[in-house]
């Protein structure tokens, strides 16, 4: 397996990953596949009690989007801390593209590191998600 | 209102072990097709020592396998529809592969009031080790409380 990060140029767009449109269906498949069982996600009904006008999608469905985006370029066993900030609710029907660019390079405990800097974001520009990963080279 | 002395409150330690069929229900909810995830022998192939999970696997292990998905909630007296994910941080120390058996200890780190108390910010670190005893990773969530009135 190639590792497109071996030799990355500061500011360079490394991750860039679509994904499709959020539905019910998504929602519901992630409460279980995740065992996320907030209904806040899935019941329309408690979401309004919230005081919100619909359920939206599980911050962590996003995020694990951005999970995949990065490891579909950066082996798993190279990753060395991920973060999030959930900025924005993610709405349903929501089509959200991750991205990453190489932020920092670094060096700690001799490992050379690169911190990418990450987002998630909809398809109207709007940021959903807003992080980073450090990754070993 | 949760405050500072939530913190250094533990919760029940939570024991999980990486399954492939639960896996694959996460894959295919995410349209995840990377081989190294979904193939032993393409990981194999690729040099891991077994089958790698995703980055943000971790945090689901947490809530498939407790008992109380909402103990923490329950303990700290905080209404479910006030709760937002805030921010989450996985820091990895080791690998964790598929059949691992995993032992997940939270802890409340830190507690912040926002906005003159209209939020509150509760730091939760949850302390992941393998059934050799080998910590593998921590990860931090921040979970944010909604203060004001909503309908009840």
């Amino acid at each position: 397996m190639t590792n497109p990060v071996a030799t990355p140029a500061v500011g360079s767009l490394i991750v860039n990953k679509s994904f499709p449109r959020i539905t019910r269906t998504t929602l519901a498949l992630y409460a279980g596949a995740s065992g996320d069982h907030n209904p806040m996600h899935i019941d329309i009904d408690f979401a309004k009690k919230a005081g919100f006008p619909d359920v939206f999608a599980q911050g962590m469905l996003a995020m694990a989007m951005l999970g995949q985006a990065l490891t579909d370029v950066v082996r798993p066993d190279r990753l060395r801390s991920l973060s999030t900030r959930f900025v924005a609710i993610t709405q349903l029907g929501a089509k959200i593209r991750c991205e990453g660019t190489v932020a920092e390079l670094l060096e700690v405990d001799g490992e050379k590191r690169a911190r990418l800097a990450l987002t998630a974001k909809d398809e109207a520009g709007d940021v959903k998600l807003s992080g980073e990963a450090v990754v070993a080279l | 209102m949760v405050d500072s002395s939530a913190i250094g409150r533990s919760f029940s330690p939570i024991h999980a072990r990486v399954e492939s069929g639960r896996l694959r229900y996460f894959f295919n909810t995410l349209g995840e097709t990377n081989p190294i995830y979904r193939d032993p022998a393409a990981a194999k192939a690729a040099g891991f020592a077994g089958t790698p999970i995703p980055p943000t696997y971790l945090f689901c292990l947490e809530m498939m396998d407790t008992d109380n998905p909402f103990e923490m909630l329950e303990a700290l007296h905080i209404d479910l529809r006030r709760v937002l994910h805030g921010e989450q941080k996985f820091v990895y120390h080791a690998p964790v592969v598929v059949g691992d058996e995993l032992t997940l200890q939270s802890t409340v780190t830190g507690v912040t009031q926002k906005k003159g108390g209209a939020m509150t910010l509760i730091d939760v670190t949850t302390r992941i080790v393998n059934q050799r005893g080998q910590h593998v990773a921590d990860a931090i969530r921040v979970v944010v409380v909604r203060n004001q009135e909503i309908a009840s």
